[in-house]
């Protein structure tokens, strides 16, 4: 048994704490969501339930709660409730390794000072990739096992899309880490502090411009999210994967895609905007601006969402394949280029 | 602490687990998952000797055969799509004959 | 300690699953359970980078395209002429000797390699763990491997499309 330092005691709290800010997190963007989404359309969305509406997703969250738990008969019942599990589970997991702070005593609380991230893994950027690679596992299983066509063909449409444009992120990703020099996030993150003639910060989205436009596109269509969420919604009457899915299982479904959201908005915060660096604030303080840099990157993800029409799926592919990947490439011999020119 | 013979063992382990499901399964898919917990195996076995003599040419060599092996099952599963196309079936007994 | 038995019963119990299931989607998942419990050990093994490449590549791309075809075929269970209920080292034919044939090389194997000296202490000498190291050395010693897998790579792929092409290419109807 390793002795109960305060230091374990505040890792485990920092655990629950990012749990918890996780799963509050996912419901404040379906109400951020249909607010922003209502402004864009010129009307007032949710506004009755709690102040302003802020009660909304809680209200959701219990009828979706009091919904029978339906099941084809002809589905394999393991599968089938698996494959949400797996969805959510990655969804919360990619989170563990993202720093969002400096190290920090707590105002003298610790006698060493600790890293605002669950898991402080030197491979951390290669981790997220893998987890990212896993969450295909809910979405297929989820269209297999509801046995039915439309959740089929969904289910394969959608992974294809993921896996498709998992290579053009993963080569965003490795262009970022040829200039930050580390596989570590919290290298990355520290590797952008700073600013150049005291003005402009230190940020590698400065440095990598397509690389970061290339990340957050592959990022969106990661997510499923709009414009690239035609398995989701092609028929629009009949939902792709989780057709068959109903109550707390498509809670979990949508727990899960917005919990990636975050996630991909706290990495690219991390990889391109300087994580929790920014002025006037001192270092310990930082992850307000993490929070609202993460913000931007999601009232982004919305904006797009309610503005942009749906790409159809073979466009979606296309695009994939025949713009993202090469680009994605010539970013990283350019990068590979500089950094070998520049000297690092 | 686990030696090197522990990690041996296992992965000797792991291998005949895949050669046996070579021999006895009779459905295309499953003898090439077997193919593939025999290449587990075997990297197993690199990472390890790599460990224990301090040179980083084992996990390098893994490498290279998890490529092998990512190339070798998309072309056994195209042939084996090809297979089920002229037969409907995925057992290799039905292949047998070379009469078409 | 622990830790190792604990992957290593995963691992092998995850493997001899898959070998004995008769429905090929859980052999899938079965076998991606394995490479999760492998890539436990190679942490175990400070190599954490090919922890992470093995959970990237094997259980995250190698067995989605497995996914995939298991259910675009519609992989039936298998048929089989003999009785399934059997143990396979009492089955006839080709069976029983494959069987038999892997338990004796599990035998063989194990006299084999618990004969490599028996070192009871943990590993000696340091670990190589950093990608740094590995990097280098895969660019500089090993950089004409790297460059002749590339192409297997590019020939894999070509011929992956060329073989599930259906014959008379797109527009032709499937051969009956």
């Amino acid at each position: 048994m390793p002795a109960i330092t305060p230091l374990l005691v505040a890792q485990l709290v920092l655990v629950v704490v990012v749990f918890h800010a996780l799963l509050l997190s996912a419901a404040a963007m379906v109400w951020v969501e249909r607010r922003l989404a209502a402004a864009l359309q010129q009307r007032l969305g949710p506004i009755r339930v709690g102040w302003q509406g802020l009660l909304q997703p809680f209200a959701d969250v219990i009828k979706l709660m009091f919904k029978e738990e339906l099941r084809p008969k002809a589905a394999d019942a393991l599968l089938f409730a698996l494959a949400p599990v797996i969805s959510a589970t990655c969804a919360f997991a990619a989170f563990a390794v993202v720093p969002f702070g400096a190290r920090t005593t707590f105002f003298g609380l610790l006698s060493e000072p600790m890293l605002l991230q669950v898991a402080d893994v030197n491979v951390a950027a290669l981790v997220i990739f893998a987890i990212a690679s896993m969450s295909v596992y809910g979405i297929v299983l989820a269209g297999w096992s509801s046995n039915s066509k439309y959740s089929l063909i969904g289910g394969l449409r959608s992974s294809a899309q993921m896996i498709s444009y998992e290579l053009s992120y993963g080569m965003a990703l490795v262009s970022v880490l040829l200039v930050g020099n580390s596989l570590s996030l919290t290298e990355i993150v520290n590797g952008q502090a700073g600013a150049w003639f005291g003005v402009i910060p230190r940020w590698f989205i400065f440095l990598q411009p397509l690389g970061f436009l290339i990340f957050l596109t592959a990022g969106v269509a990661e997510t499923n999210r709009a414009p690239f969420d035609f398995p989701e919604a092609e028929q629009e009457l009949v939902a792709g994967y989780h057709t068959e899915y109903s109550s707390m299982s498509f809670a979990m479904f949508f727990l899960a895609e917005y919990v990636n959201m975050v996630t991909v908005s706290a990495v690219a915060a991390d990889l391109f905007l300087g994580g929790w660096h920014g002025p006037f604030l001192p270092e310990s303080l930082g992850w307000i601006w993490f929070l609202l840099k993460v913000s931007a990157l999601l009232f982004f993800y919305v904006w797009m969402r309610w503005t942009l029409p749906r790409y159809r799926y073979d466009q979606l592919m296309k695009f994939g394949w025949k713009v993202m990947l090469p680009a994605s490439v010539l970013n990283l011999i350019a990068t590979a280029a500089g950094v070998l020119y520049f000297g690092g | 602490m686990p030696t090197l013979t522990h990690y041996l063992v296992l992965s000797g382990v792991l291998f005949c687990i895949g050669t046996a499901g070579v021999f006895v399964r009779r459905n295309l898919i499953t003898i090439l998952l077997s193919i593939e917990i025999m290449l587990n195996a075997v990297n197993l076995t690199f990472v390890a000797f790599g460990r224990s003599m301090g040179s980083a040419d084992g996990q390098i060599i893994v490498f290279f055969v998890m490529t092998v092996a990512a190339a070798e099952a998309a072309v056994g599963l195209a042939i084996v799509i090809g297979l089920f196309r002229h037969r409907e079936s995925l057992n290799p007994d039905t292949f047998t004959s070379l009469k078409w | 300690m622990t830790l190792f038995y604990v992957f290593a019963a995963v691992a092998v119990v995850a493997s001899l699953l898959v070998i004995a299931q008769r429905n090929p989607i859980y052999s899938v998942l079965l076998l991606i359970a394995s490479f999760g419990a492998l890539s436990g050990l190679y942490v175990l093994l400070d190599a954490p980078f090919v922890a992470v490449t093995q959970i990237v590549v094997y259980a995250g791309a190698i067995m989605v395209l497995f996914l995939f075809v298991v259910m675009l075929l519609n992989a039936p269970h298998e048929e089989t002429d003999y009785d399934e209920t059997v143990h396979p080292l009492r089955r006839p034919g080709p069976m029983r000797f494959g069987a038999a044939l892997a338990v004796a090389l599990v035998v063989e194997l194990l006299w084999a390699l618990t004969k490599s000296g028996g070192e009871t202490g943990a590993f000696p000498g340091a670990a190589v763990s950093s990608v740094r190291t590995i990097g280098r050395s895969l660019f500089t010693n090993y950089a004409f491997a790297f460059e002749v897998t590339s192409v297997l790579i590019l020939v894999a792929m070509v011929g992956a499309v060329v073989l599930a092409r259906r014959e008379g290419g797109p527009s032709a109807p499937p051969s009956a």
